[in-house]
């Protein structure tokens, strides 16, 4: 009995293990590349431990940028990615606790009409109506701003349904005892609604992060100068030169750069992420 | 202080549905009025109109002589106590008790005063930095009326407070409520639809049916002078016994002093004895088909001479009677009640 169980025991984690490997592996030679010099990598001896040159490297990639293409320093593109990202998430999860909370709360004419549409615009994503929303973007002259890299980004179907699906669980008897509480609507919503949603927001915020940093093709539309470019599209500016060699090493160092603030925030929402996602009991 | 006057309260909801038909209620300053009856019968409904949680279709509410049909909730002045506690599940319980005195702009020294009081008065102390979630029901719902008793409301409002509870804390906390209650002098609206909880909470008691009032009055006088079928069936556990009596009677039915007519005689299980012959009362013979022991007494019941409607006798102790067994029971006369088959109304 013992040694069966250790043998059911065993071959799961090894499992896991080859899993972890496959996928850790690519990750692990981006990192390795990022340490070399440009030369080791593109004769094709490069070893497979980390290299003499990490803090150049990365001075070099954070603080100067490339030497051809785009000669934005990646700190640049850091930041605007953050920002991006972050009015992205922030923005959608204000506007959709917002409109979740009228849905679900209010009864006013043309409610679920109002609650349909919403739901329609899952089916537009940017891709589909980029051409109309390019053309107003433009018109409003907020090419090359952060308004217009993240405004037409933030409404969103997903987070409200989430939030419209949590306030509907949120029992009545709080609502009317936060009416003989003295309480109004809005004192209602920030007082009880939203620190209730805690966990969603925090859900919610994580998924929307990621969506907003891994934004490619707007980005690419609407900015067109150097100092306005995301961290996404400078990699891909790094990689595709005709005429120069590739300084691999400086890619895969803004590569490693580009993932760690998504994995930062999935390592230190992770608790209330899953939480958010599963969690039932009020 | 607050008296609370109902004066002809409807309810029609969308859907043409009218869930109370007319109630007209008094309740005096610091009377503990309990609403009982079936569910569905809408004693909730009238609770939420009281409240403000739910608008008024027809009639007047006033409290403290103010109409206050129009205004909202919290301007009502009440407090009340939910079946589910409604306990803001993010605050601790210092803050739950708080927050509606918060909402009024009370000084905060005198919300902490007001908290800690309460806290004392309900032995919710140790508890003040904890969130509901780490609460017991008994202690959550001790909070839910540590919420109210803050206030200082003129009216407080419990809508089956105790459903939620075992049946031991049940017990325990409707003594508390009734003390509490007895010690702040609030009038009090409260709603069951358990009969033993209503008779021994209540000063004025009222059993409501499909939207109606059936009978108010003190706990003891519904229970000694039903008016209708209905509150007699309603009131006392296990329920009174109620036979339709033909004018030409029934077999194994002794019945001396009878109002004309066909009736519907009803008599308590416990009025029923099974020595004390009487001569002048009521004398029935059944035929046991099931004995009930509860310890302190034994609930018989049998068939109205074998066949007949079934009864149910009272016998104080423990009891021999075994199922089959065929026995005499007698009431006296002033024990037994007449209600008119058709109308359901008390004759005499």
């Amino acid at each position: 009995m013992v040694e069966r169980k250790r043998l059911l025991d065993f071959l799961p984690h090894l499992v896991l293990l080859l899993g972890i490997a496959i996928v850790a592996f690519p990750v692990y030679v981006a990192f390795v590349a990022s340490t070399w010099d440009a030369a080791t990598i593109s004769n094709g001896q490069m070893p497979l431990r980390p290299g003499p040159y990490f803090l150049e490297n990365y001075y070099r990639t954070i603080f100067v940028g490339t030497s051809s293409s785009t000669r934005e320093p990646v700190g640049t593109m850091m930041l605007n990615s953050l920002i991006m990202a972050m009015c992205i998430a922030l923005g959608k999860i204000a506007i959709s606790l917002i409109s979740a909370f009228a849905v679900v709360y209010f009864r006013f004419p043309f409610r679920m009409a109002a609650f349909w549409i919403i739901f329609m615009t899952l089916m537009l994503p940017v891709e589909v109506r980029i051409f109309p929303t390019y053309k107003i973007v433009a018109d409003l002259r907020l090419l090359d701003t952060f308004a217009g890299l993240t405004i037409p980004l933030i409404a969103s179907a997903t987070a409200t349904l989430l939030f419209r699906q949590f306030f509907m669980t949120v029992p009545d008897e709080l609502v009317e005892a936060s009416k003989i509480d003295g309480a109004g609507p809005m004192k209602f919503f920030f007082d009880t609604l939203v620190p209730l949603s805690i966990t969603s927001v925090a859900a919610m915020f994580v998924v929307q992060f990621i969506y907003g940093w891994n934004q490619y093709l707007w980005p690419l539309l609407i900015t067109t100068k150097d100092n306005m470019q995301t961290i996404v599209i400078g990699i891909k500016k790094m990689i595709v030169t005709q005429d120069a060699l590739t300084e691999w090493q400086l890619a895969m160092a803004t590569a490693i750069l580009a993932m760690l603030p998504p994995v930062i925030v999935v390592v230190v929402m992770q608790k209330l992420f899953v939480k958010g996602l599963v969690e039932t009991e009020k | 202080m607050s008296d609370v006057r109902l004066e002809g309260v409807r309810k029609v909801y969308a859907g043409g549905v009218e869930a109370v038909k007319g109630v007209s209620l008094d309740i005096a300053d610091g009377q503990f009025c309990v609403l009982v009856g079936p569910s569905g019968c809408g004693k909730s409904t009238l609770l939420r109109m009281v409240a403000g949680l739910e608008t008024i279709s027809g009639g007047t509410c006033a409290i403290d002589g103010r109409v206050v049909n129009e205004i909202e909730p919290a301007e009502r002045d009440i407090a009340m106590v939910f079946q589910n506690y409604a306990l803001y599940p993010h605050m601790s319980v210092y803050d739950n008790m708080a927050y509606g005195l918060r909402n009024r702009g009370t000084p905060k020294d005198e919300i902490d005063a007001r908290v800690k009081e309460a806290a004392r008065i309900l032995e919710v102390e140790p508890f003040l930095q904890r969130k509901p979630k780490a609460l017991s029901g008994g202690q959550r719902q001790r909070v839910a009326m540590g919420r109210a008793i803050v206030r200082k409301p003129k009216v407080f409002l419990f809508d089956e407070p105790l459903s939620n509870l075992d049946a031991k804390l049940r017990i325990q906390m409707r003594v508390e409520i009734k003390k509490l209650q007895r010690a702040l002098k609030t009038t009090s609206i409260y709603v069951t639809h358990d009969q033993l909880e209503a008779m021994t909470l209540a000063d004025q008691l009222v059993v409501m049916n499909k939207g109606q009032v059936e009978q108010a009055g003190a706990p003891l006088e519904l229970y000694e002078k039903p008016q209708t079928v209905f509150v007699a069936g309603f009131i006392g556990a296990p329920p009174m016994n109620l036979v339709t009596v033909p004018e030409s009677g029934l077999p194994g039915l002794t019945l001396p002093e009878r109002p004309p007519g066909p009736v519907v005689l009803g008599v308590r299980p416990e009025h029923l004895h099974e020595d004390g012959a009487s001569p002048f009362g009521l004398a029935i013979e059944i035929v046991v088909t099931a004995v009930e022991a509860v310890g302190a007494e034994t609930y018989l019941y049998g068939a109205l001479n074998g066949d007949g409607p079934e009864l149910i006798v009272r016998v104080a102790g423990r009891a021999t009677h075994v199922p089959g067994q065929r026995l005499t029971a007698t009431a006296a006369p002033d024990q037994l009640h007449f209600f008119n088959p058709q109308t359901g109304k008390r004759i005499g």
